[in-house]
């Protein structure tokens, strides 16, 4: 009941439910094309999938770190980039501004999500035998409607697993939020995760039982990801 | 066609490029010298380009620390990941019991728990326990945490070994151990050095537990320990990213090695 009284807790909700929405949204599309791209030959292609690779394998918070100076006000490659290039007038301050530090850190949710959903989708494609497009083909289909009518929906297992798989990742994710935050005082941009740790061993009220409480929040809503994570994985069985 | 190809070719590259870029700037900034680290405009690479500020890190008693606390939290807890999920996924995979199905949901469903949900439990328990800034407290965790992806990655690869192989061991007299030590364990050799490297670098990179219990700064493992390198009073950036080179490339090698094996892992069997 205290949890209720916490004055930051729905802007916390919001920032939570933004930030695993609009990552697994973003990721999902973006890994759509690049899993179409990837399925394809072409010289390099093994090069391309190892890059890919990187942001999986590197250390979440090096990865924040990493961006933390990319986003940099006076010294960030990316304002001078943007600048020069005539697509800003003036730098941004992307992590210290309340209109940009949410999407500043979607952006790296997104980034460090791709490689994950697009393998997913990759072994998902991989599944799909070439009989179909095949008989597509004969009868006159169009790449798109091809695409569209048969490959999305052979694809849709693949693409419930890859995102609610990847929701739990990104609901779970601590280093990204916690790194690119940091400057910034109070909940304003917080998730659940990141509240509670603040709760339990930053914040002025040192409250252990409390951030206890949000923590047993946090599982069950993760339990609740996880059942529909398991109807999807039966429903498929069922089916084959 | 060939124009098609060519675009293709290049979209790829492009993307490649793209994902990578952020590690280059990484990379460049890593070998910067630390007044350049201030220029303005901000340059992409270095003016005068200094390789020595890796040899400064390495050379950095701080580093080595951190180094040889990764190291060795990491590797103990594959071990230990190991040791215990060898034989839980060889018996499941081996034998129907009771609530069979229900231990591989529950080994399922731990996998999806986030560590942070659980770290205020885990600071209470290892403070009971006086465990607060020792390797103990990272192995166990870290064990903990990565035991049950070994166990349902490992139970797949030992279903998938016909039993006729091991029969045709027991007729030709060697005892279980034996067929399991001489048998079983090469033939999932791929299997198990997935789990293996898969549990390494799950260690190699857990921030949010170390960053709770280690509180000593000589117990501080890599990912907490570079971080200070850059805080509110010492900015070297320079150094920050080339420890996080030394840090991220070894790792990444590891990964692409495993790296078709474990989707099939993740996704636990669902896409076949």
């Amino acid at each position: 009941m205290a949890l209720l009284r916490q004055e930051a807790l729905p802007g916390v909700v919001v920032n939570t439910a933004v930030w695993v929405l609009a990552v697994v949204a973003v990721a999902l599309l973006l890994s759509l094309g690049l899993a179409q791209l990837l399925a394809q030959e072409f010289p390099g292609r093994r090069l391309v999938r190892w890059a890919l690779i990187v942001p999986w394998a590197a250390s979440l918070v090096m990865t924040a770190k990493l961006f933390v100076w990319i986003y940099d006000y006076y010294f960030g490659i990316l304002n001078h980039a943007l600048v020069g290039l005539g697509l800003l007038s003036a730098p941004v301050d992307w992590l210290g501004d309340d209109r940009t530090v949410m999407p500043a850190m979607v952006a790296v949710g997104v980034f460090v999500s791709l490689p994950f959903t697009t393998y997913v989708l990759l072994a998902g494609l991989a599944t799909i035998p070439g009989e179909v497009y095949e008989a597509a083909r004969v009868d006159g289909a169009s790449r798109w409607r091809t695409y569209r009518s048969v490959t999305l929906p052979l694809l849709r297992p693949a693409l419930l697993v890859a995102s609610v798989l990847n929701a739990i990742y990104v609901f779970n994710s601590f280093p990204i939020v916690w790194t690119l935050n940091d400057r910034n005082p109070g909940f304003g941009h917080d998730t659940t995760i990141t509240f509670m740790y603040k709760i339990a061993f930053k914040s002025a009220l040192r409250d252990v039982g409390l951030a206890a409480a949000l923590g047993v929040v946090n599982v069950l809503a993760i339990l609740l990801a996880v059942i529909v994570y398991l109807r999807v994985v039966r429903w498929r069985e069922a089916e084959a | 066609m060939t124009a098609g190809r060519a675009a293709l070719t290049v979209t790829g590259w492009a993307v490649g490029a793209v994902v990578l870029s952020p590690y280059l700037v990484m990379l460049f900034t890593a070998l910067k010298p630390a007044g350049e680290l201030r220029a303005t405009p901000p340059r992409l690479l270095p003016v005068a380009w200094r390789p020595g500020n890796f040899l400064d890190v390495l050379g950095d008693p701080a580093f080595q620390s951190w180094l040889s606390v990764s190291l060795v939290v990491a590797a103990a807890s594959t071990a230990l990941v190991l040791l215990a999920a060898v034989p839980a996924a060889y018996y499941t995979a081996r034998h129907r019991f009771p609530g069979r199905a229900a231990f591989l949901l529950l080994v399922l469903v731990t996998q999806m728990f986030s560590p942070t949900a659980l770290v205020v439990g885990l600071y209470r328990e290892f403070f009971e326990l006086d465990l607060i800034n020792t390797y103990a407290a990272l192995i166990l965790t870290n064990a903990a945490f990565n035991l049950a992806f070994a166990v349902w990655m490992l139970q797949a690869f030992f279903a998938s070994i016909p039993r006729e192989v091991e029969e045709a061991a027991a007729v030709d007299g060697c005892g279980r151990l034996r067929t399991l030590a001489g048998i079983v364990l090469p033939l999932s050799l791929p299997g198990i050095v997935t789990a293996a490297i898969f549990a390494f670098i799950a260690a190699w990179n857990e921030y949010v537990v170390a960053l709770t219990v280690m509180t000593d700064p000589a117990m501080k493992p890599l990912t907490v320990g570079i971080t200070t390198y850059v805080t509110a009073y010492v900015q070297h950036w320079n150094s920050l990213f080339a420890a996080s080179v030394l840090a991220i490339v070894p790792v990444v090698v590891l990964f692409a090695l495993i790296e078709r094996y474990l989707v099939s892992g993740l996704t636990a069997g669902s896409l076949k």
